[in-house]
């Protein structure tokens, strides 16, 4: 091999290794960028914010025309919204990916068309042609749920204007209220926390399906060959085994929607309130929208924009913290099953 | 075998459980059917109502230009002017202007961090640079419109010296660190779906790691890093809090990348507020979001069945 | 406006606990469609509603618009601090922003280009400008349109070649010009003495929008706002209370 040695020392292969270094050098430039803009951003905001965050700042309202006081009716606007739009959106996405896993053949449409074109004449024909419609239906779920993933914010927003509030809440209204009274046709806590569920829900679907397909098959077979029924299996041994995923997949969810301001401009975000939203049909403040609000409305920006900067501190720790321990979990749960 | 009565009981909750299974499923078909038929409900009268039309129609929106020398004066969207102006030109250049330069931002990066980490980083850099994508992909885009709008836009006009604080270029830039978890994330999806056998068969060949990673790997990857691109282009033209914070909000028709913009996006969160419901700015603000709903659709739906038929094709090839 | 309305809204809640005053931001457009719309029982406007307003409110809402003017205002045009230009007609003013003045060095200042900074269309100081100093002309498109007085004083003085408008209130950081009818008239800044004798050329009403239909919470704000302890809020605030002079 002592050829290959020495020509491994030419000049073309010299230059061939400088060039590799340059070239490995950029990408990994890449990477030292991504993660500075990550520390700017998280640090300017830091040393800027963290300081505001006080007591007060978390517990009082602002006063004086949102240029003193603190942030605590925009935290609770949040938190309701969150929770509502939760008990929304997390039954319905498990739901949804329990069907997407558990209800539909493995097979795509195709594969299962060709097979019931196949079995002309024979036995069980008819639940082959169960599985093709069943398998059709699936990929147009499928291709729903991403197209749900797709459809920017600012429209999520017109929907709920146009729907919830125009069409169902003004509905409501003209059903159940005296002529001109409006309680349900304008923006409130439930109409928000619907828009933002929708939102939210094909990330509660795609981390609830992750977490189904990490039950190993043998112990769904299992259950079935001891004469369990599909609704048994699932409830008894799938769900449990996956609700660590099922709880990652809220909890992204509600960090998704607890920083969307886009959906909730039209649909419930109040610039300032004097109390604190007490029924669904409420307006309520937002910890996002408040940030929207001083950053381009603020009174007086010299008096603001520390609360500006508190404001989004408190914004970015919330939602990295729900994120991380999303994270976390998911992370724990990989290397449960990678140990097994 | 016979059942017996608890077991007919068990039998008859399961069948109906699998129809509420099987009825979940419809509700996203439906909502995503409802999405579409009721932005565009309030948007049909642009093409139905006689009163509408006189000041909102597509004429209006696409071709219509002002008697003037200049192209920024030639397209304007001015709705509340006296006589109303409705060209989407300027809209549409700014939303175009925006998502150029944050692509160009987002693509190479995105792909560079993610060949980066699948080809040559140890695994505890790669237990940091996951996170860190993921932090990046967790913060909300209101704060980094903020960021863009008090802090970015200053440090560039410092840098370069522009002449307007927000121009395409900041609001561009922001919004390129929104598009990075997205192009890095589905790009490492596809690199690590490159079957070892291509590593090793380029190595075994002379190949340096470097020369495999760029001139085999990633051209294998092809298909996964071009839907990357697609998603992350989907993702830039709906994008509404970054533009409307830090893109200057002013509806010009103008190609230089120096001047403030407005996306059709930040339009309708800007003007949405001040409408009387069922007037023509009304109709068009909503056609404005059917438009985005549907280019959002079309490149979403190209960039989703690529990815689904890269799945498919490493699983085939892992069995 | 919405400063003035928050601010009283605030001191009349102290004054009638049990009584809820409800603040949103937005542009008298906004304001006044809201009111059409019948989300809102009060509408605040730095301009008088158009015809076809009251029309649509009327229809809307089956009832007569009730207008109710609450302060004066001096529509200010700021520029940065450090901008050497302290003078300007109105013309001039009407030059830049139709955007046919492109240069500072144009009316007196140093060579460097103006940049616009304006409300956004909903707003009833952008009404009120574009009718009475661009004459209903419109604004040149390269105005950066932005939500608020406030964020437009604050664009301007980070802005050393930047100009922009608004109500008197807010101009931390800026210089408010002088304006003068034309080349021949002195130039007069806005100040409580100007906007009392008429002098400065710019100053308008700001005025609540009600219903005549409206129920008696409404209709009590609306009065106390008239009274002395609130029009000494006005001119906290940094209006001018209704009393100014004669209007």
């Amino acid at each position: 091999m002592s050829a290959v040695d020495a020509s491994l020392n030419t000049d073309h292969h010299r230059s061939r290794r400088a060039s590799d270094a340059i070239l490995l050098g950029l990408l990994a430039s890449s990477i030292i960028l991504t993660l500075l803009i990550l520390l700017v951003i998280l640090g300017v905001v830091t040393a800027r914010g963290a300081g505001q965050v006080s007591w007060e700042f978390l517990s009082q309202p602002p006063r004086e025309g949102l240029t003193g006081g603190g942030i605590f009716p925009a935290i609770v606007g949040t938190a309701a919204l969150v929770l509502l739009m939760t008990i929304a959106a997390v039954p319905l996405g498990v739901a949804t990916a329990i069907y997407l896993h558990e209800y539909t053949p493995a097979e795509g449409p195709r594969l299962a068309w060709s097979r019931w074109v196949a079995s002309k004449g024979r036995h069980g024909r008819f639940a082959l042609l169960r599985r093709f419609l069943s398998a059709s239906l699936a990929v147009v779920v499928r291709s729903a749920v991403a197209n749900l993933a797709g459809v920017p914010s600012i429209v999520f927003g017109l929907f709920g204007l146009g729907f919830f509030i125009q069409f169902i809440g003004r509905g409501l209204d003209r059903m159940t209220q005296p002529p001109g009274e409006i309680v349900w046709g304008q923006g409130s806590l439930i109409w928000a926390a619907l828009t933002l569920a929708l939102l939210t829900l094909p990330t509660v679907i795609v981390a609830t399906e992750e977490a189904l397909r990490t039950v190993p098959p043998d112990q769904r077979e299992a259950s079935l060959a001891l004469g369990a029924t599909r609704w048994e299996t699932i409830r008894r041994i799938v769900m449990p085994a996956s609700l660590p995923g099922i709880l990652t997949g809220a909890i992204l969810g509600i960090s998704r929607g607890a920083g969307e301001v886009a959906p909730i401009l039209f649909t419930g975000a109040a610039y300032y309130l004097p109390f604190l939203p007490q029924r669904v049909t409420d307006q309520f403040m937002h910890l996002g929208y408040h940030v929207l609000i001083l950053s381009t409305q603020s009174p007086d920006v010299d008096a603001t924009e520390p609360l500006l900067y508190g404001t989004v501190f408190v914004l970015l720790i919330l939602t990295f913290l729900l994120n991380l321990t999303g994270v976390l979990i998911r992370a724990r749960t990989r290397a449960r099953l990678a140990g097994r | 075998m016979s059942w017996t009565g608890r077991d007919r009981i068990r039998r008859v909750i399961d069948g109906s459980m699998s129809v509420v299974f099987t009825a979940t499923g419809a509700v996203a078909i439906l909502f995503i059917f409802l999405i579409f038929l009721f932005t565009f409900k309030e948007a049909l009268p642009v093409f139905t109502d006689p009163e509408i039309r006189k000041e909102a129609n597509l004429r209006q929106f696409f071709a219509t230009a002002q008697p003037a020398e200049r192209i920024d004066e030639r397209f304007v969207w001015q709705p509340t002017s006296d006589q109303p102006k409705m060209s989407l030109i300027p809209l549409l250049l700014g939303t175009f202007k925006s998502t150029f330069i944050a692509l160009l931002f987002a693509c190479p990066v995105g792909v560079a961090a993610a060949l980066f980490s699948s080809e040559f980083a140890s695994r505890r850099l790669r237990e940091i640079v996951k996170p860190t994508i993921e932090l990046l992909a967790g913060i909300p885009s209101v704060v980094l419109g903020f960021f863009a709008l008090l802090i970015l836009a200053s440090w560039l006009q410092d840098a370069f010296g522009f002449t307007y604080r927000l121009n395409a270029y900041n609001a561009g830039l922001a919004l390129g660190i929104a598009l990075l978890p997205i192009v890095f994330t589905i790009s490492e999806d596809g690199l690590a779906a490159v079957p070892r056998g291509y590593r090793e068969a380029s190595m075994a060949l002379g190949a340096t790691r470097v020369q495999t990673a760029i001139k085999v790997v990633l051209p294998a990857a092809a298909p996964a890093v071009f839907a990357a691109f697609v998603l992350a282009f989907g993702r830039a033209i709906g994008e509404t809090m970054i533009l409307l914070m830090a893109g200057g909000n002013a509806a010009i028709a103008s190609f230089s990348l120096n001047d403030p913009l407005r996306t059709l996006s930040a339009t309708i969160a800007a003007e949405l507020g001040e409408v009387v419901f069922g007037s023509a700015h009304y109709s068009a603000l909503f056609f404005i979001g059917t438009l985005l709903f549907l280019i959002t659709f079309i490149s979403n739906s190209a960039g989703n069945v690529i990815i689904a038929r890269m799945r498919r094709r490493m699983q085939g090839e892992a069995s | 406006m919405v400063i003035l309305t928050q601010r009283l809204a605030e001191e009349y809640m102290k004054l009638n606990p049990g009584r809820v005053v409800q603040v949103n931001g937005g542009g008298s457009g906004t304001g006044i469609a809201a009111l059409i719309n019948g989300t809102v029982d009060l509408a605040q406007a730095s301009r008088p509603m158009k015809d076809e307003e009251r029309a649509a409110a009327e229809k809307s809402r089956g009832a007569q618009i009730v207008e109710t003017p609450a302060a004066l205002d001096s529509l200010a045009v700021f520029v940065d601090e450090a901008n050497p230009v302290k003078e300007m007609t109105l013309p001039q003013l009407a030059g830049i922003y139709t955007g046919k003045v492109r240069n500072w060095k144009e009316v007196g200042g140093t060579d460097a280009p103006i940049i616009l900074y304006g409300r956004e269309n909903s707003s009833g100081t952008y009404d009120y400008f574009k009718e009475h100093v661009l004459n209903k002309a419109d604004f040149s498109p390269k105005v950066q349109t932005l939500q608020g007085t406030a964020a437009i004083v604050n664009a301007v003085s980070r802005d050393a070649n930047g100009i922009g408008y608004g109500g008197i209130a807010y101009d931390k950081g800026v210089r408010a010009l002088a304006l003068k009818k034309d080349a021949q008239s002195p130039a007069i800044a806005p100040s409580e003495a100007t906007v009392a004798d008429g002098t400065y050329p710019l100053s308008r009403k700001l005025y609540f929008y009600s219903l005549s239909n409206a129920p008696e919470r409404v209709t009590h704000f609306v009065q106390w706002t008239l009274t002395p302890e609130a029009q000494a809020l006005v001119k906290d605030v940094g209006y001018f209370p209704l009393s100014t002079g004669t209007h």
